[in-house]
């Protein structure tokens, strides 16, 4: 690798706009990810944190703007180029996704068939030790409707960094944890990322937790960036909109509710109509 | 809305899902080298769609058959044909109920569960989890159930046939006293090499159709519990559709 690129950051997002269904969720969206660090991506639910991660992966694809992952312009890559950039990512997702019709230790074992040719004698082993690091090496032979949420969870991490990848994405890979479970996976994120290199993007409401590992924050609302800083940077911020955010006010400049007519006005309307 | 407007807006969507479900074969059929590398995901969908269909395929083949023997003996009893009854039931369930009466069971019951399936997959993120690992969905999802849907329905229609004739057979011989050597022996004479044809092309036919509209409404299931019911029930009602269709344009081409 060259210099260049060393220092180029893993993910780069340029004014983007994107919108679904008519409403408009992106609009000059801009944030920078660095190579070999802990980027949280905090903001309020229903915001796109979910959207922006599924533009990093190619799921999506912005109304304009660019997304570069490790310098390509991902929304530009063929179908090739894009599998291929995506064997590098691993991705946690919101609501585990395992599959189904396979067992706890098939789901893991799942992309190692896929795009290795270990033998089977070493895929067991890397799976047992990637169950192990999240507490569920005796849960190998269950199916995924027989754990809980947050097992499932915890199985899903596993498979998100059993090949290794150079950039993890966690959609909320905190929330339905116990405190124990919720210790571990932080201490997992941090030593996939001090031992292995891993550039990680952590998405998540649990601003207590996130600050304890992440290098750099940002806070996304209404569409665009509205702070970015370390967390002590954040927590000491002259705006009054990021120290609402990192200390859970529920009123303040950032809105707790989704855009909605007037309260009183909809409460006293009821009697002679319904919206 | 006027009516013209109504019904020009309806031929768009007919048009567009047609122009959908082609594109969607197109994209199978180059994940196709994914799934034939890959010959045990074929063959667990065999099990599913086709193992599993068997309890109901064989239950009403024997029914079918036991009314085409009631039937078939009624009519030609009064010709005073009883003999051609082996004959007459080989044709009816060679030529036509059999390929028709297996495919509309196999929406019923093997389709149904494929949309639901495949459905419950994209709503649960599993699809696009798959994506993300950089796994061709379609190779591994949509590819694997059609194969095993195609394979499926003809060899069940086979066993639909063999078994409606066993039904006939114990309603005429058995219960009925048609001679046992003329049943059989008038099969033979009557039933040629081009009607046995005519079942195998129209199973083929209805089993590409049943698993393709079967896959296709599940990988575009709206993903949610609501969608994913809808998109089983238009499984049904167009594979029936179509399947009837399919079957008068076959048997008009054929005869
Ligand atoms: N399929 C869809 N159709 C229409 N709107 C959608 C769809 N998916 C998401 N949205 C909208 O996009 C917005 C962003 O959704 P997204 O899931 O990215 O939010 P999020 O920030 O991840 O929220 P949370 O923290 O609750 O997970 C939401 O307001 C939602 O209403
Ligand atoms: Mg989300």
């Amino acid at each position: 690798m060259t210099d260049a690129q060393a220092d180029r950051p893993m993910i780069e997002v340029e004014d983007v706009r994107f919108s679904t269904a008519g409403r408009v969720i992106f609009d000059g969206m801009s944030l920078t990810v660095l190579r070999g660090r802990i980027t949280a991506i905090m903001g309020p639910s229903g915001t796109g944190k979910t959207t922006l991660l599924r533009m990093i992966t190619g799921q999506l694809r912005p109304v304009s703007g660019r997304v570069l992952v490790d310098g390509q312009n991902v929304p530009g890559l063929s179908r090739h180029e894009l599998f291929a950039l995506r064997r590098r990512m691993g991705m946690l997702f919101q609501n585990s996704a395992l599959l189904t019709d396979y067992s706890v230790f098939d789901n893991i074992a799942f992309p190692v068939r896929e795009h290795t040719r270990l033998p089977e004698t070493l895929i067991r082993n890397l799976v047992l030790t990637k169950l192990q690091a999240v507490g569920l090496r005796g849960a190998a032979q269950l199916m995924p409707t027989q754990l809980s949420g947050g097992m499932g969870r915890r199985v899903a991490l596993a498979r998100a960094m059993v090949l290794d990848p150079d950039l993890l994405l966690y959609d909320e890979p905190f929330s339905g944890l116990d405190p124990i479970s919720m210790g571990m996976v932080l201490r997992l994120i941090k030593v996939n990322n001090d031992v292995l290199g891993v550039t990680s993007v952590v998405v998540s409401h649990d601003v207590e937790e996130i600050n304890q590992i992440a290098d750099y924050c940002y806070v996304v609302s209404g569409g665009r960036v509205i702070g970015a800083g370390t967390p002590d940077e954040l927590k000491r911020s002259d705006s009054e909109l990021i120290r609402q955010f990192m200390s859970g006010a529920p009123d303040g400049p950032v809105p707790f509710h989704y855009p909605a007519p007037d309260y009183r006005q909809q409460l006293l309307n009821e009697g002679q109509r319904h919206d | 809305m006027t009516k013209a407007n109504l019904l020009l807006r309806r031929l768009t969507q007919a048009i567009r899902k047609l122009g959908a479900v082609t594109l969607f074969f197109v994209g199978m059929l180059q994940a196709l080298p994914y799934a034939v590398r890959r010959p045990a995901l074929v063959s667990r969908q065999v099990h599913n769609a086709g193992v599993l269909s068997l309890v109901i395929i064989m239950t009403s083949g024997f029914f079918v058959g036991m009314v085409i023997g009631l039937q078939g003996y009624d009519a030609f009893s009064r010709l005073r044909q009883e003999d051609l009854l082996g004959a007459g039931a080989a044709l009816t369930l060679l030529k036509e109920l059999g390929p028709v009466v297996t495919a509309l069971l196999f929406a019923g019951r093997a389709g149904t569960a494929l949309t639901a399936e495949i459905g419950l997959m994209r709503a649960t993120d599993q699809i696009s989890a798959m994506e993300v690992m950089a796994i061709d969905p379609m190779g591994r999802i949509a590819v694997p159930r059609f194969l095993g849907g195609v394979i499926s329905v003809p060899l069940l229609t086979a066993i639909f046939n063999s078994v409606g004739i066993l039904g006939a057979w114990f309603v005429g011989v058995q219960l009925m006293g048609v001679d046992n050597g003329a049943f059989w022996s008038q099969m033979q004479e009557y039933v040629e090499t081009g009607d046995v044809n005519e079942g195998i092309l129209k199973s083929v036919v209805f089993g590409v159709a049943a698993s393709l509209v079967a896959v296709f409404e599940g990988y575009t299931a709206e993903p949610t519990a609501e969608g994913v019911g809808l998109a089983t029930t238009r499984t049904v009602v167009i594979t029936s559709v179509l399947v009837l269709i399919l079957d008068y344009m076959i048997t008009a081409f054929l005869l």
